[in-house]
């Protein structure tokens, strides 16, 4: 049985107790997902967004899932201690797909704002949910699409009132929890109205040394004039299979800076769609990979710029070792109407030993005539005389390599705005590939 | 301290040193002249380790030990820098991190813990006054954007820091200007204690005004084809190099 037919038997067979345990908003599209999902199946190598990743193989697995919401023991404040410590935030956590009412912080949430799981905002804040539920991310076109969006039950909403801001970041810790091999389908619905500011953060770890599968569908709204730095960090281990999937709308003037840090794993693919929609926007986004082993990480990413005067930056390093694959395909499309954008895309990637691999696409697709746009990429080897030099001053040859890695993704933390992250992540960075950080840094759990 | 025996080396194949034996004493600078491609630079990136370069005869001991045998950052150890002709430009890394390394690998090879930051940044401003280096220079990557001059005191700022017992200057004064020359060069006579002793490679008498050798070898095609003391230099600069090359 291929892993297409093996989905579609799951969910026939299971379709009610899905829809059991689900709220009628995340019931709605559900059917019209599957039968996109029978139509596509599962995207070979062949389709052009898939190059680089061979989904099938992630999905081969008979990968346990959770359907009927059986409770899953643990209590998050113990197993995790945060990987960020020094940094203060409204923090949340998520088992699997489950989202946890338990409440770490003291202080409250601004006036309005709404941090809570999907499943019970589908219940309270109804109209919200249904307005701004699966209409971002098209289940007819994608196929991971339909299969999340056909099996999710549950995950994390967020919603910034118009003209609030959050004075702390918001952090949402992902943690994989379970004794058998599991899949979870995770859903993530962030509102934020016109004139909204948020900082949110999230971090996946895995708290258990099974085999994990997380499809993830984050869809992301940014209203007139609001402000949004999104921070995604994963921490994870070699068996985690990872496929997230984000479609971010935004709105007019408005300030979007998207971090994706990729720091372990096992085989993870980060699809993130930028719509620049209204006039005079900004958006940022930074990459960082550090993979070594038989890691692989796939950032498919499309900036797409739809109004006049807007700007977009995309900076995407990897440094892989061992036996590595990185791929890297950006896409940047000014439409006809997208007069006076400007567009930057650069990646740079560091092949640290002779057998880890790189695939890099920048692409670039102008429409309209009056636009300013870069793109390029470049893959290179650690610089020999550099090494050279630093060995003729004593530094040992591994030493002036770790420099050498650290400081080609320097320039990407040192994009992260929030300090304590920031610091955080220069730490763990180096950590990481002083290669004293085997597993998550945070889970007490981990080996 | 160092003795060069009967060297033969070269680079992917091609042999560019033939044959050289050179003694240098605690206390002594000797100074290696020469026209373009006679094998200057090869006998500095022999004596450091270059891995490019490689030695086909001959031995080097320095202190008595097979210097050959030691990678380039065990000679560093031992007290061995040289001055790059071309210093290396190094993007992201900054000078702080890049000679706390340094230092804290010398440290850890004399058996004492590293460093603390503040111990650490006292001795890079002391020897940053010692060679008139600006704090704007240190405080950015390693040698970026530097000018030609900039890179040079920076070298020698690097010997300060990592005071090493024997060191090679390789053409320092190449790219200088007379006021630089004569900063880079105070700077290396204030470091010189009487265990010292330096290889210093120049085309020029210029520096030798400045830094007195005690010796003076001229390199020709290969070989020491004169050695003799500073009034050699003198005679280089007035006569050039045709006569020795005609006496050889």
């Amino acid at each position: 049985m291929g892993a297409a037919e093996q989905y579609i038997t799951l969910y026939e067979q299971n379709r009610d107790t899905i829809a059991l345990h689900s709220p009628s908003a995340l019931n709605a599209p559900r059917e019209e997902a599957f039968r996109d999902f029978k139509r596509l199946g599962i995207p070979s190598l062949k389709v052009e967004r898939y190059r680089y990743t061979d989904v099938e193989q992630v999905l081969k697995p008979d990968y346990g899932l959770n359907l009927s919401r059986l409770a899953i023991p643990i209590d998050p404040r113990k197993a995790f201690s945060c990987s960020v410590p020094t940094l203060s935030t409204y923090l949340y956590f998520v088992i699997n797909d489950e989202f946890r009412p338990e409440v770490t912080h003291s202080k409250p949430l601004p006036q309005g704002v709404v941090v809570c799981s999907l499943a019970k905002a589908a219940e309270e804040h109804r109209e919200l949910v249904e307005r701004h539920y699966a209409r971002l991310a098209p289940t007819r076109k994608d196929s991971l699409n339909a299969l999340n969006t056909m099996l999710t039950q549950d995950g994390v909403f967020v919603y910034v009132p118009k003209n609030v801001a959050l004075s702390r970041p918001l952090q949402v810790v992902n943690i994989l929890r379970a004794d058998v091999s599991l899949m979870a389908n995770r859903r993530v619905l962030i509102v934020m109205e016109e004139g909204a500011q948020a900082q949110l953060l999230f971090c996946d770890h895995a708290a258990d040394e099974r085999q994990f599968l997380t499809t993830q569908v984050a869809e992301v709204f940014v209203g007139d004039r609001a402000s949004l730095e999104l921070y995604e960090l994963e921490e994870t281990h070699s068996l985690n299979h990872r496929l997230a999937n984000m479609y971010v709308d935004v709105g007019e003037k408005a300030q979007v800076t998207l971090d994706s840090i990729t720091l372990h794993n096992g085989l993870t693919r980060n699809r993130t769609d930028v719509s620049l929609r209204g006039a005079g926007s900004t958006v940022n986004m930074y990459g960082c990979v550090v993979a070594d082993k038989q890691q692989r990480v796939d950032n498919n990413t499309l900036i797409e710029h739809r109004s006049p005067q807007c700007e977009s930056n995309e900076l995407y390093k990897y440094v892989l070792d061992g036996e590595a694959v990185g791929a890297f395909a950006g896409r940047v499309l000014v439409r006809q109407d997208a007069q006076k954008s400007s567009s930057r895309e650069v990646n740079a990637n560091l092949c640290a030993s002779p057998s880890a691999r790189m695939f890099s696409q920048p692409m670039l697709e102008i429409y309209a005539d009056d636009v300013k746009c870069s793109h390029g990429s470049t893959v290179g080897q650690l610089n020999e005389a550099a090494l050279f030099y630093m060995r003729q001053r004593g530094v040992s040859l591994e030493e002036a390599r770790l420099l050498l890695k650290y400081a080609f993704v320097g320039e990407v933390i040192d994009s992260v705005r929030l300090e304590p992250l920031r610091d955080r992540l220069r730490y763990l960075t180096e950590a990481r590939m002083r290669g004293s950080l085997s597993n998550c840094e945070g889970c007490k759990v981990c080996r | 301290m160092l003795e060069i025996r009967n060297l033969h080396a070269g680079i992917a194949g091609k042999e560019i040193l033939k044959g050289i034996s050179l003694t240098i004493r605690d206390g002594e600078i000797h100074a290696l002249m020469g026209q373009n491609g006679a094998g200057k630079s090869t006998l500095s990136n022999i004596i450091v380790g270059h891995p490019s370069y490689s030695v086909t005869e001959g031995e080097i001991l320095y202190d008595g030990e097979d210097l050959l045998s030691l990678s380039a950052e065990e000679r560093s150890l031992r007290g061995i820098f040289l001055s790059f002709q071309q210093p290396v430009e190094i993007p992201g890394v900054s000078m702080v991190n890049f000679m706390r390394a340094a230092v804290n690998a010398k440290r850890k090879h004399e058996g004492l813990e590293p460093m603390t930051g503040s111990e650490f940044l006292r001795l890079m401003r002391e020897k940053r006054a010692l060679v008139s280096m600006d704090s704007k220079l240190t405080g950015r990557s390693v040698n970026e954007g530097f000018s030609g001059g900039e890179k040079k005191r920076n070298e020698i700022f690097q010997m300060a820091m990592l005071e090493p017992k024997f060191t090679i200057l390789d053409e320092t004064d190449s790219g200088l200007d007379v006021d630089a020359l004569r900063i880079v060069a105070e700077g290396f006579n204030k470091l010189w204690k009487p265990t010292s002793s330096a290889l210093v490679i120049t085309h020029y008498q210029r520096l030798l005004d400045y830094i007195r050798p005690h010796v003076v070898h001229v390199l020709i095609d290969g070989r020491i084809v004169k050695t003799g003391g500073p009034e050699l230099a003198l005679e280089i600069e007035s006569r050039g190099f045709d006569w020795i090359r005609k006496e050889a």
